[in-house]
Formats: C-alpha cells, sequence, structure tokens
C-alpha cells in the first residue's frame, strides 16, 4: 500500500463524509470540504514530474487475488502521470465552479459531490492501476458514476433517458473489453500491462489477435464516443455544466483514448489496428464537427464538438501506429506527440468553453443560440474567455489549438507517404477529410462565439437579465483560458516534462530502442510548409461559410439531419424493442406467487440432490447396528405423523396453532426418549412460548378460510411435497448406512473427554456451548437480538399510515 | 429405531413443504415450525442414534450419546424460535395492514 | 379471567416457584441440565404466565426495564468475558474455572464460563420480553 495507492481510495473515502458535511455544515457550501482533496491530490501528483520526465516509472504492487493474476499494482509512467493531472487539475476547477453554479439551498450537493468523488477516485483508478483487470473494476466505475450524474436531475425525463443511455452504451463496451482483456489473459497468461508487452510476440502471432484487437476497441469507441458510439454523448449534456466540462469532455471520455495508447504497443503495426483507430476516428472527426453546425444548443455544439475532437486525437494514434510498422524513427510518431499535445489543448479550451456555456445558462436562463445574441456588453470577460477557447479550438494562431492543429494537418499529410496498408489509394482521404472538418469546427466555433455575444439583443427571449457572473465562477475558465494563452505561446514548457514521458509511455524503449523523441514544437516552420497553406485556407474557407451559413443549412434538412442523429433510430428502435420483451421473460417464472418460487427451489432440490444421490451410488438402506424400538416410541412417532399430517387440514386458526405446537411438544417427548434432557427442556420452553405468541398474534384475527385452488395446484404441491419427504428420509437413511460402513472416529468423544478437565463442567451439552464453541453461540445470541429488534421496528414503525405500500 | 425416525422426518419435511407451498400466510409460518422440527430429528438421527446415557457425565455411564449434535440442535431451536416469531409478527403486520393473507391476493397486478 | 382471584393467587406463587427454578436452572447448567438459554425461556414463560392472568400494565409495573438495552447488557456480558480473557493472552473467548471455598456454601466452582452463559441469559430474556410485550401492545 504506497501513498499512491492511497490517492486512488481517497475520493472513495472521502465520498463517504461528503453527506455528514452537507448535513452538519450545511451553512457552507459543500464545495468548499471537497476542493480539499482534488487540489491536495494534484499537488501530490505534480511531484512526481521530474521522476517520470528522466523517464523513470514509479511501480508499486499490492497483491489482490494473486492465484488469478489480478493485483492492484500501481504503474505511473509519462501517460499515466498526464492523465492523473488532468484528472486533479481538471477537478479543481470543476469543483471550484460548481460551488458558484449549483445552490446549496436547492440542490442536493451531498448526491452530487459523491458521485463526483466516486468518479474521480475511479478515473485515477483506470489510468494508475498496471493491471487490467484492476483498470476494468476502475473503468466500470466511472460509467457508473457517469450514469448517476447525467441523472443528478432525476426529475427530468430527459436526464433519465441519457443517463440510461449513456450506461448501456458504455457498459456494453466495458463487457466487450473484459471479454478482450480475459483473451490477452488467455494468449500471455497474465493481467499485468507491462508483462503483455514484453509478450507481444506471442500475441500478433496468435489466432485470437484480430478478435481481441475488435473487443478492446470496442471498449475504447464507445468510452470516447467514437462513431456510431458517439450518441450517448449529445444526451449526457443534461448533467450539470461542471459535470459536462469534466467527464464528458475533458477526462472521462478520454479514457477510451487511453485505452487505445496504452495498449498501442501490443496492437500497433497491423494494418487492422491502423485502419480501425485512424479510420473511426477521421470519420467521427468529419460526423461530429458537420453535426455540430447544426446544433441550437450551445451545449449540443459542444458536445458535438467533443466528439469530432476525440476523433480527432484517435485518428492521430491511428497514424501513429504506423510507426510501429516502419520503425520508430521513421517519423510517423510526430502523430503520436500531436495526440498527446492535443489531448492537453482540448482539455484547457473546451473546459473553459464549457463552463462559458454553463455562465451563460446561469445568467440567462437559456443556452438556445437562436434566443441569445448580443451579451457582449453584459459579459465582457466572459466573452473574451470565450473568444479565447473559440479561436484555439478553431485552430487560429496564437493559441495552443493552432499549434497542435497544425501538427495534425502535418501527420496527417505525411500519412500519404506510408506505402503500406492500401494507403497508396486511399491515403489522399486523410487530408482531404482532415481540411473539410476543420473547415466546419471552424465553422461551428465562429457560431459559438459570435451568436451567443454579437447579434441582436433579444431581452424578451430571456428569463433572467444577464449580469457578469460572479468571480468564483469566472477564475476557473480564465485559469484554463490563460493556459490556452500560454501554451499557445511557450508549448515547449511541456514537451520535455510531460508529453515526451507520455510518448514514451506509448512507444516504450524495450520495444523500439528509441531512448529520447526530440520534441520541439514551433508556430512557425517558414514558408515551405504545406500545413501552412491549409491553415490560411480552412479559415478562408470558414469564414465565408459562417457568413453563408443560413444559405447552405438547408443541406441538413435535405440529409434528413435536421431532427436528431440517425445512429438514435438504431439506439432507440432496439431498446424499445428489446426492453418489452425482456419484461415479458422476466414475468413467465417471476409470478410475484411465493408459492411458485419455492417450487422452482424444491424441484431443484429434489432433480440435484436426487441425480447426486443415485448417480453417486450414495443411496444405501443398513439395518445393522440400530436401536430397539420400543412399544412406546412405535405410538409417539405415530402420533406425531398423524397430527402433522392433521394440520393441513384444518381451517380453525386457532386448532393448527394448537396442532402445530403439540407436534412441538411431542418432539420434546422424542428428545427425553434419545437422552438429550437439555434439548427436551428447550424445547418445551420454546414451544410454550411461541404457542403463546401464535396467539397472541392470531386470535383476533379471522378465520383460515379453506383453500379454493384448482386440482392441478393442489396435486403438484401434494407432489412435491412426497418428493422432497421421500428424498429427505432417504439422505437421513443413506447417512446412516454411511455411517456404519466407514465408522470414522467421532469428535463427540474429544468433548466427552476433556469437558470436565478443560471446560470444568459436567454438562456436555452446555460445556459445548459455552465453552468449546463459544464463539457459535455469541453469534446466535446476536442473531436473536437483531431478531428481536427487527420484531420491535416492524410493530412500531408505522410508516405514518403508507404501510400500504 | 433411526429408520422409524426417518420415515417420521420423511413425513414431517412433506407435511411442512405441503404447507409452505399453500397460498396461505399462516400456513407458510406453521409450514417452516414443522419443517425445523424435521431438521432437528435429522441433524440428531443422521448419524446415528447410538443410545447411551445423557451426556452428564455425573451419571458416570460407560456410554454417553453424542453431545454434538445436542449443542447444535440447541443452537438450532433457540434460533428458530427467533425465526418464527420475526415470520409471524410479519404475517401478522402484512394482515393488518393489507386485510388478507391470501399470498395470491398479496403479489399485487400482474402488470407491475 | 382478568379478575378471577383464584387465578391471580395460583399465578402469584407458580410465578415465583418457576421463576426460583430458572435462576437454579441457570446456575446449574454447567454440571446438569440447564444454563442460559433454558433458564431465558422458562423466565419468560413465567412472564408469560403473568401477561395471562393479569394484563400488560401489571407486567410495566413489574418489568420496567426497556428491554433492547438488556439486550445490549446481555451482549457486552458475553462479549466482555470473551475479550477479558485477551487481556491475558490468551485468544478471544477461552474460559477459566476454579474452585473455591466460600463459607456457608462450601467447596463452589467458579467459571467465567457461567458469566458468559449469564450474558446469554439476559439476552435471551430481553428478547423474548421484548417481542412479548411489543405484540402485546399493539394487539391490545
Amino acid at each position: 500500500m504506497s501513498f499512491l495507492h492511497i490517492a486512488i481510495i481517497a475520493p472513495f473515502l472521502f465520498a463517504l463524509i461528503i453527506p455528514f458535511f452537507y448535513k452538519k455544515i450545511s451553512s457552507v457550501h459543500t464545495g468548499w470540504f471537497v476542493l480539499v482533496l482534488p487540489t491536495v491530490l494534484f499537488v501530490y501528483l505534480l511531484t512526481f514530474i521530474p521522476t517520470i520526465a528522466d523517464g523513470e516509472v514509479v511501480t508499486h504492487l499490492l497483491s489482490w487475488v494473486p492465484s488469478l493474476g489480478i493485483n492492484f499494482n500501481i504503474h505511473l509512467d509519462g501517460l499515466a502521470l498526464l492523465f492523473a493531472l488532468l484528472i486533479t487539475g481538471i477537478g479543481v476547477l470543476v469543483v471550484l465552479y460548481s460551488v458558484f453554479y449549483l445552490d446549496k439551498d436547492k440542490e442536493s450537493l451531498h448526491n452530487f459531490y459523491f458521485y463526483l468523488m466516486m468518479f474521480m477516485g475511479a478515473m485515477l483508478g483506470v489510468v494508475l492501476s498496471g493491471n487490467l483487470m484492476v483498470l476494468y473494476v476502475f473503468w466500470e466505475l466511472t460509467s457508473l458514476s457517469s450514469a448517476l450524474l447525467i441523472g443528478y436531475w432525476y426529475e427530468r425525463k430527459k436526464s433519465r433517458y441519457g443517463a440510461l443511455k449513456s450506461m448501456l452504451i458504455t457498459v456494453s463496451g466495458g463487457f466487450a473489453m473484459l471479454a478482450g482483456f480475459s483473451l490477452l489473459y488467455v494468449m500471455t497468461g497474465t493481467f499485468t500491462i507491462t508483462e503483455i508487452i514484453a509478450q507481444v510476440d506471442v500475441v500478433t502471432s496468435s489466432s485470437l489477435f484480430i478478435p481481441t484487437m475488435l473487443l478492446v476497441l470496442f471498449g475504447a469507441f464507445t468510452k470516447s464516443a467514437q462513431f456510431p458510439f458517439h450518441i450517448w454523448l449529445p444526451d449526457a449534456m443534461e448533467a450539470p455544466t461542471p459535470v459536462s466540462a469534466y467527464l464528458h469532455s475533458a477526462t472521462m471520455v478520454k479514457a477510451g483514448i487511453y485505452l487505445v495508447a496504452r495498449l498501442s504497443p501490443v496492437f500497433s503495426g497491423s494494418s487492422e489496428w491502423f485502419w480501425l483507430v485512424s479510420g473511426f476516428g477521421l470519420f467521427t472527426l468529419l460526423w461530429g464537427s458537420f453535426n455540430a453546425v447544426r446544433q441550437t444548443d450551445l451545449k449540443s455544439i459542444l458536445a458535438y464538438s467533443t466528439i469530432s475532437q476525440l476523433g480527432m486525437i484517435m485518428s492521430m494514434l491511428g497514424v501513429g501506429s504506423a510507426a510501429a510498422f516502419y520503425g520508430y524513427k521513421a517519423g510517423f510518431t510526430a502523430a503520436t506527440v500531436a495526440a498527446v499535445f492535443h489531448l492537453i489543448n482540448h482539455s484547457t479550451f473546451k473546459g473553459s468553453l464549457f463552463m462559458v456555456a454553463g455562465i451563460v445558462d446561469h445568467e440567462t436562463g437559456t443556452r438556445d443560440i437562436r434566443k441569445l445574441g448580443g451579451l457582449m456588453t453584459f459579459m465582457p470577460i466572459t466573452f473574451t474567455i470565450s473568444i479565447i477557447g473559440a479561436f484555439s479550438m478553431a485552430g487560429v494562431y496564437p493559441f495552443n489549438g493552432f499549434l497542435s492543429k497544425e501538427m495534425f494537418l502535418e501527420s496527417m499529410l505525411h500519412a500519404t507517404d506510408i506505402t503500406s496498408f492500401n494507403m497508396q489509394s486511399l491515403g489522399v482521404l486523410f487530408p482531404v477529410i482532415a481540411w473539410v472538418a476543420s473547415v466546419f469546427t471552424f465553422v461551428y466555433s465562429m457560431i459559438l462565439v459570435f451568436k451567443t455575444f454579437r447579434g441582436n439583443y433579444q431581452p424578451e427571449e430571456l428569463e433572467k437579465k444577464p449580469h457578469e457572473a460572479p468571480v468564483g465562477m469566472l477564475i476557473p475558465p480564465i485559469i484554463l483560458a490563460s493556459l490556452v494563452v500560454l501554451f499557445g505561446f511557450f508549448p515547449n514548457i511541456l514537451s520535455h516534462t510531460i508529453i515526451e514521458p507520455a510518448v514514451k509511455a506509448i512507444y516504450p524503449v524495450s520495444l523500439t530502442g528509441v531512448e529520447h523523441f526530440d520534441i520541439h514544437i514551433k508556430a512557425w516552420h517558414g514558408f515551405n510548409f504545406p500545413p501552412l497553406y491549409m491553415t490560411i485556407s480552412i479559415i478562408a474557407v470558414g469564414v465565408l461559410m459562417y457568413l453563408t451559413l443560413t444559405k447552405w443549412q438547408k443541406i441538413y434538412a435535405f440529409l434528413r439531419l435536421h431532427k436528431k442523429d440517425p445512429i438514435n433510430y438504431f439506439y432507440d428502435g432496439i431498446v424499445n424493442r428489446i426492453a418489452p420483451i425482456a419484461k415479458k421473460i422476466t414475468k413467465v417464472p417471476e409470478t410475484g406467487l411465493l408459492r411458485d418460487y419455492l417450487a422452482y427451489m424444491y424441484v431443484f432440490f429434489i432433480v440435484l440432490v436426487g441425480y447426486t444421490l443415485f448417480h453417486f451410488g450414495g443411496f444405501a438402506i443398513d439395518t445393522n447396528n440400530v436401536a430397539e424400538i420400543p412399544i412406546y416410541a412405535w405410538v409417539l412417532v405415530a402420533i406425531i405423523a398423524l397430527s402433522a399430517i392433521l394440520v393441513p387440514f384444518i381451517t380453525n386458526r386457532v386448532i393448527a396453532i394448537i396442532a402445530t405446537s403439540f407436534v412441538g411438544f411431542l418432539v420434546a417427548l422424542l428428545f427425553v426418549m434419545f437422552r438429550a434432557p437439555d434439548l427436551a427442556l428447550t424445547q418445551l420452553l420454546v414451544e410454550t412460548v411461541t404457542t403463546a405468541l401464535f396467539l397472541l398474534c392470531f386470535y383476533h384475527l379471522p378465520e383460515l378460510r379453506k383453500e379454493k385452488t384448482k386440482p392441478v395446484f393442489k396435486w403438484t404441491n401434494l407432489f412435491i411435497s412426497i418428493g422432497v419427504g421421500a428424498l429427505v428420509t432417504t439422505m437421513a437413511l443413506s447417512s446412516l448406512a454411511l455411517g456404519n460402513k466407514k465408522p470414522f472416529e467421532s469428535i463427540a468423544d474429544y468433548f466427552l473427554k476433556n469437558s470436565h478437565d478443560l471446560g470444568g463442567g459436567d454438562n456436555v451439552v452446555n460445556v459445548i456451548l459455552v465453552d468449546f464453541r463459544g464463539m457459535d453461540t455469541m453469534f446466535e445470541i446476536l442473531v436473536l437480538g437483531i431478531a428481536g429488534l427487527g420484531i420491535v421496528s416492524l410493530i412500531k414503525l408505522k410508516m405514518n399510515g403508507k404501510e400500504d405500500l | 429405531m433411526e429408520i422409524l425416525i426417518a420415515v417420521l422426518i420423511g413425513v414431517l419435511f412433506s407435511v411442512a413443504t405441503y404447507l409452505l407451498l399453500t397460498k396461505s400466510l399462516l400456513r407458510v409460518v406453521l409450514g417452516t415450525v414443522l419443517l425445523s422440527h424435521g431438521a432437528h430429528l435429522l441433524i440428531l438421527t443422521m448419524g446415528g442414534l447410538g443410545l447411551g446415557s445423557a451426556p452428564l457425565l455425573g451419571e458416570e455411564a460407560s456410554k454417553y450419546s453424542d453431545p454434538l449434535p445436542q449443542a447444535l440442535i440447541l443452537t438450532a431451536i433457540v434460533i428458530s424460535f427467533g425465526m418464527t416469531a420475526l415470520l409471524l409478527v410479519l404475517t401478522y403486520r402484512t394482515y393488518k395492514a393489507h386485510q388478507t393473507d391470501d399470498l395470491d391476493q398479496l403479489r399485487g397486478r400482474l402488470d407491475e | 379471567m382478568k379478575n378471577n382471584i383464584s387465578v391471580h393467587t395460583i399465578t402469584r406463587i407458580a410465578v415465583f416457584i418457576i421463576l426460583s427454578f430458572a435462576v437454579f436452572l441457570l446456575f446449574a447448567g454447567h454440571n446438569n441440565p440447564g444454563g442460559g438459554f433454558i433458564g431465558a425461556l422458562m423466565t419468560a414463560s413465567a412472564i408469560v404466565l403473568l401477561y395471562i392472568s393479569f394484563d400488560l400494565q401489571t407486567i410495566k409495573k413489574v418489568l420496567s426495564f426497556y428491554f433492547p438495552y438488556l439486550i445490549g447488557t446481555g451482549l457486552l456480558i458475553a462479549m466482555g468475558t470473551g475479550i477479558s480473557s485477551m487481556f491475558f493472552g490468551y485468544p478471544f473467548l477461552t474460559q477459566f474455572f476454579d474452585h473455591a471455598h466460600i463459607p456457608i456454601l462450601g467447596n463452589v466452582e467458579l467459571t467465567t464460563a457461567l458469566v458468559f452463559d449469564l450474558g446469554v441469559y439476559i439476552v435471551v430474556v430481553g428478547v423474548t420480553l421484548l417481542i412479548i410485550t411489543t405484540i402485546a401492545e399493539d394487539d391490545s
């Protein structure tokens, strides 16, 4: 257990005390307490930068289920550190922002921060664990907390829809991923990531290589909202804006990217991996940016924009994977460098834009760009932030988005140099798609800023009179926007501290032999640099298209894209069809009648135990060595059996109870016969008290009715009960016979011998109870105590007369 | 003797099962009571009764009955007392709240 | 039956006898049939008898305990004997016994198991009475 383990567990533990803060210290916004944890974790993780920049990897081992190869190992390398810093760093800003965004009197903050901390711990677990199974567990926890946060305003139908959708899609992806991990285990015999990477040859030569890759990618694509699984992300925008900024743009949706990057060493170099990752990435980039333009809701634009940007990062990872095929010095690693750099940039500018959208929503009451406009004069600071964010996203100098966009364009142009994987014929598509998508990116970035802050001010459409947001709400986006500018001018403060270690984690030295990636990011490459002209043409065409927006926007209606994303029809169709069928299937066995459930259990009991007993020859009857039956025993047993059999036929409640008690008293007599005085006494007394209880409870209640049931019902019951009785008798006889055949030494002798000397008592039964098996007795009285309290609460708690519910 | 008791155990189990499968809650509770009687006898008999003196060392007998199943059953009797009481009160409350002890009516509507 | 003098008179005597027998069973348990469970159930049945011939108010007057505390006390006693053995370096719930000579009573065997059994006794009495009085209260 190291500090890094604690760092993962701390958010979960912290989550547990959040309700306490919320209840006890209600005068202070709970967020202020929560803020402490991500800050501490962020600062703690910052201290790792020098170590990791030196190329070291911090690992800590902690056994969990060693027999299955599942160990809670920490593996902190450049990639993990980058993500961990993003998670905690953006976490700090988002928590601070949420303090002002969520009203402390109206919102159930304990739920919000509980889920948020759960997410943070889970996400840290995903990026820091070095074991695939542990990674999977945390991965599913992020899906769960994400769904809970999307459904935070659960009284809204859309929130519930969005939560369910994200849950279904990401969890099914996670399930596929689990299968993929299991296949990796089948191939390599380990879940530890470094050990799997060490056995790359085994994996690539296996026939399971392609299925494993598909399964793992399915998990990554659903999480990172790649086409066609992207449909959950726009609906996830129902979550409070801090959540959207945090989970659905900066961190969780990047978990898929993380997974692809993390497993790149295993799968890179194959044409399938190259085409799947870059193909899906590019198409998602295009689809996302194309669809973002038609949106009218600020957060929907941002959602599609996030989809498109995730696709962009994915495609860069895909192109970068060609490096594995061509040897790592051929320059394809530049695409991977660009991917890592853009990942950081995206978190900064998209985070600030989400926060701006939240501010606009908070201060005007709407996010609809048809109602907004002319807010520039009311919120100058917000406007400035959004200008920085949006221009960075559009790829305009001097912001960090410009740098990574140029690197992206360069790597796409470079992709045409690839001479294998059918790239000779199809390679030209890469820069073309990149260019088209970038134009749309430019257009929606402009829509985002200018439709909101310029244009006509329409006060009649707004619920509130707009004004600048409180300072606390502005600080987080200002910090992010400053980072956008800072990284724009000085990108190289990242290159050796964060980016190079991350790239080295994606292409480990052990595999590539490359000790040092020379990363130097610069804005100006001279005039002989094709991406420069691409950027210029993107801006030119983008401006033209933005100005003529109304002219060509009809194309969406023509393509039938104007209502909702067509993939949604598939999703809704499937869910709406499956749910009723599932309900019907569940209804068949689950009738809600106790008798049916018991009947299943009994039938299974008879079949399974009966089969085992007879199949393995356990059945035997042995009449040797049995005790004599005195006459009175015959009589006693006959009376017990008779009175028991009578019970079901009695319709008088009191008589039925007394008949049952009668059986109990006679059983006490049997105990006397079997030389068990303690048992006989206990049985007599218990029976007395129970009978009193029965009569207390049922004296005033109406009579038992004669059961009106179909004969089939009765005969089935009879059949099952006779079966059970016969089987139990058989079991009893067989065990007797077994005891005679193989007389094993009874532990009774030990008790009988030592009771006096060790226990100090002559009543062996009592000595066993209080001394030899004292622990059992203690738990027994504990159970009894719980039963007593249960009974009291059953009677005393009357749920305000709503007990029928 | 053991065989006779084995048959009795079978009878007790049969009746208990039959009661558990009926639709009246009270009969279900009575069924559990009979079931525990059956189970206690089963534990006592399964290892052979081997009748000796009661396991009280003061008797100074040459052969004692097995004390361990007795201790087990003593615990079981007390636990089943607690369980019966809980079930009883549950039934009683259900009865008071719903004015019926018919499980068929208690299961609610089918379309739920 | 609530005003039946003969029942009341007999009950008074019978309850006294039953209760003394219950205490006897509790202490005799280690060497003869009896013990915490049996003693407790015997005590409880004595009180059930009281309830049947008198009424709930009378019982509440006689036994003004809050039964959940009784359960807790019993559990603490039982657990305490277990833990106390740990102070002397023995495993949890190790029991000890010794013979002591006490005036009047003569040679008496003292065991920690008896204390444990007393805990059991208190818990079982507490639970049984708690159940009976709660149901009776709800019924009336």
